[in-house]
Order: C-alpha cells, then structure tokens, then sequence
C-alpha cells in the first residue's frame, strides 16, 4: 500500500515535465487590471495550455464559470493553466479581484 | 465593498462550514477547544506564508504547482475525515454514552483531536491563503476606495463566521440517538466533495484525464455562484459541471468510507 502511495507520488510529480513542451501555448497578459487579449480565439476540440502572466503588482485570480477554472496568479507572476477540449463557443472569463475592469472571453472554434 | 463582502464570504464560508461540522462531529471529545484553536492559528498562519509563496508555490511542477498544493492539502483532509469516521463508527456509541454525563473523557481522544487540529488548519490554510492575498491587494493598491473595500472583506468574514457557527450550534440539536449518524453522513459528504474539488485540481493541472468535461451542465438550473449553489459547494460539493473524473472521485471516496466505517461497526469476531 506504502509503495503503490509513493509510486502514485513520483508518477504525478513527474508527469508536467513530460506534458508540458508538446502543447499548443496561448498566451494572455493581465495589465492595468485588464486582461490582454480581451479576446482569445483557440481550437475547439483540443486541450489547451494557456499562460497568464501577471504585470500588475497586485495579485489577480484568472477565474471562469464557464471553463470551470479558478486559478490565482501572483503579483508580477506567470501560472499555466489547462482547459478544454471545448466545444465551439464562447466562454466568458473575469478577475475575479477586480471585476470591473478584468473580463474577457475565450473563443472556440 | 459589497464585491469585496461577497469574495471573502465565499472563502471564509467554505473553511467556516468545514470547522462546524467538524467541531460538532468531535463533541464531547476531551480537550477539544484546544485542539481546535490551535488548528486556526496553525492554519491562519500557514494561509500568510502560503500567500507570501504564492509565486514560488505557482512555478514549482511547470507552472501546475498551485493545483498540485490545493489537491494535496484536500487528499490529506479528505484521508483525516475518513480516518475521523472509521474510527467514530467504532467509539461512536460509547462517545454518545458518555456525551450525555458530564465527564466526556476517552482515551483514544487525543489522536482524535490531532485529526480535528489538522482537518482546521488545513481548511484554514487553503481557503485562508486567497483572502490574504485578495485583502493584501486591496491594501496595496492606491485609492481611497480601500478602506471601505476593506470594511466589506470584514463583513464578508463575519457572515462566513456566522453561517459556520450557526451550522454548529443547529448541528448541536440534534438529538443524542441520532447525532453521530448526522455529523458522520456531512463529514463523509465533506470529504467525497473535498475529493471531488481535488480531482478537479488535477484535471486542470492536466495530471489525470478528465474523461467528459463537462458530464453535466447544471448551471442555469443551480448556479455555482449563487447563494444555494456556494453552500451545497461547500457542504456536498456540488459543481454545476463537473469532469466524469470528479464525479468517479467523489463516489469512490463515499463507497470507501462507507465500507470502512460498516466494517469497523461490526462487533469484534475472530476473522
């Protein structure tokens, strides 16, 4: 059972290196508490690695009802962030630390 | 200050409900209060470093270091909560027995309370970690919109607070015959949703495959984001679309707990 546990340890400790280089990379850039691009297009069907960087010295949480995602990113920091495969669509994103300002919307096509 | 209100209530609601049925689920188990401060405290001070981290904690495993964190700190309440009912379905009836005279004392309480000062802390900890990070943004940005942001964070924290108490004190009234059964039936919920919420963590760190994203979309009936829909978040671990992965994770964990507290029941025969 101990084993089994710590093998379970290694193999997920292990598996974002191996997964992460072959993905397709969207980028979006939090600025001004403004998401940059407002407006993302990306591929329906396929998973996707996305990358929020963070130029705002406050922190900001990336977060989507619609994707199902809640991720924070700290201040002047970079997150990665999987979704999809996603049926084509529109899926609404915000941050959620400043609402008024941080929205934007995933395109899938 | 009503947004602010409403995100810090969101954060401190889910810990506060956890420690309620927690705390009600450990009663008449000696020394429990101490136990129990001592977990906040660990937890509150945990959710500062945490969020002082938050960067470093982000970078570590390529970018999935957060979701690998948040699904470890939940594994670990959810294998505390399992342990609590396994072991409350042994003792359960002489705990009962016993919470009805005035000297509750047992001997095995003691690893029992070390479960609950864990169990806090880590529902402290996890949900603590984001409204020290939302508050210290609000404070370090300029404007003088921050105080009255910061008002509302405080007000937000005591509805949590209240909710979470009021939990307790309700939990508390049940009657003596059926109240181990009730706060055994939320935690062993609490714990297939913690379960649920960590799958959902791997999912998006791309470490398990979601298999069906979502496998329902119950959203325009019960939004996730509404007041119904963050309590039974927080109490079952309702998600309005949740992966197939989710939802083999929380009926996995509720047969195992299950199982495990029938067979620790069953009066001692030799095997």
């Amino acid at each position: 059972m101990k084993n089994i546990f710590s093998l379970l340890l290694i193999v997920t400790a292990l598996t974002p290196v191996a997964s992460s280089a072959a993905d397709a990379d969207y980028k979006l850039v939090i600025k001004d508490h403004r998401f940059e691009p407002a407006e993302l297009s990306v591929p329906a069907g396929k998973k996707i690695k996305m990358s929020i960087e963070n130029k705002d010295a406050t922190p900001e949480e990336f977060e989507s009802h619609s994707l199902n995602r809640e991720k924070l990113v700290a201040g002047n920091g970079t997150a990665s962030i999987y979704i999809g495969p996603l049926e084509p669509g529109r899926y609404e994103f915000f941050g959620e630390f400043n609402k008024e300002t941080a929205q934007g919307v995933i395109i899938a096509k | 200050m009503f947004g602010t209100a409403i995100i810090v209530f969101r954060e401190v609601l889910e810990a506060a409900i956890i420690i309620g049925i927690v705390s009600a689920a450990t009663r008449g188990v000696a020394g429990r209060t101490r136990w129990l401060i001592a977990g906040l405290l660990a937890g509150l001070i945990g959710s500062g470093i945490v969020a002082a981290s938050t960067d470093a904690i982000a970078s570590f495993a390529s970018g999935v270091g957060q979701e690998l964190f948040n699904a470890i700190v939940l594994g670990i309440a959810v294998l505390m909560l399992a342990w609590h009912n396994v072991w409350m379905a042994s003792h359960g009836a002489e705990l009962a027995k016993k919470a009805r005279t005035v000297a509750a004392n047992i001997s095995e309480g003691r690893s029992e309370c070390s479960i609950l000062m864990v169990v806090v802390g880590l529902a402290v900890l996890r949900e603590g970690s984001e409204t020290v990070l939302f508050l210290y943004g609000i404070a370090a940005s300029e404007g003088g919109s921050a105080r009255a942001m910061l008002f509302g964070g405080l007000i937000g924290m005591l509805a949590g607070v209240a909710v979470g108490y009021s939990l307790y004190a309700g939990l508390l009234r049940i009657p003596m015959r059926w109240f181990f059964a009730a706060t055994g039936a939320l935690v062993l919920l609490l714990a297939a949703g913690m379960a649920s919420t960590a799958a959902h963590f791997l999912i998006q760190a791309d470490l398990i495959p979601a298999l069906a994203s979502p496998l329902w979309d119950s959203s325009s009936a019960l939004p996730e984001n509404g007041l119904l829909g963050i309590l039974l978040h927080s109490l079952i671990g309702y998600d309005a679309r949740p992966a197939g992965m989710q939802v083999i994770f929380y009926v996995a964990v509720l047969v195992v707990i299950s199982l495990g507290m029938k067979l620790a029941a069953k009066p001692r025969k030799s095997i």
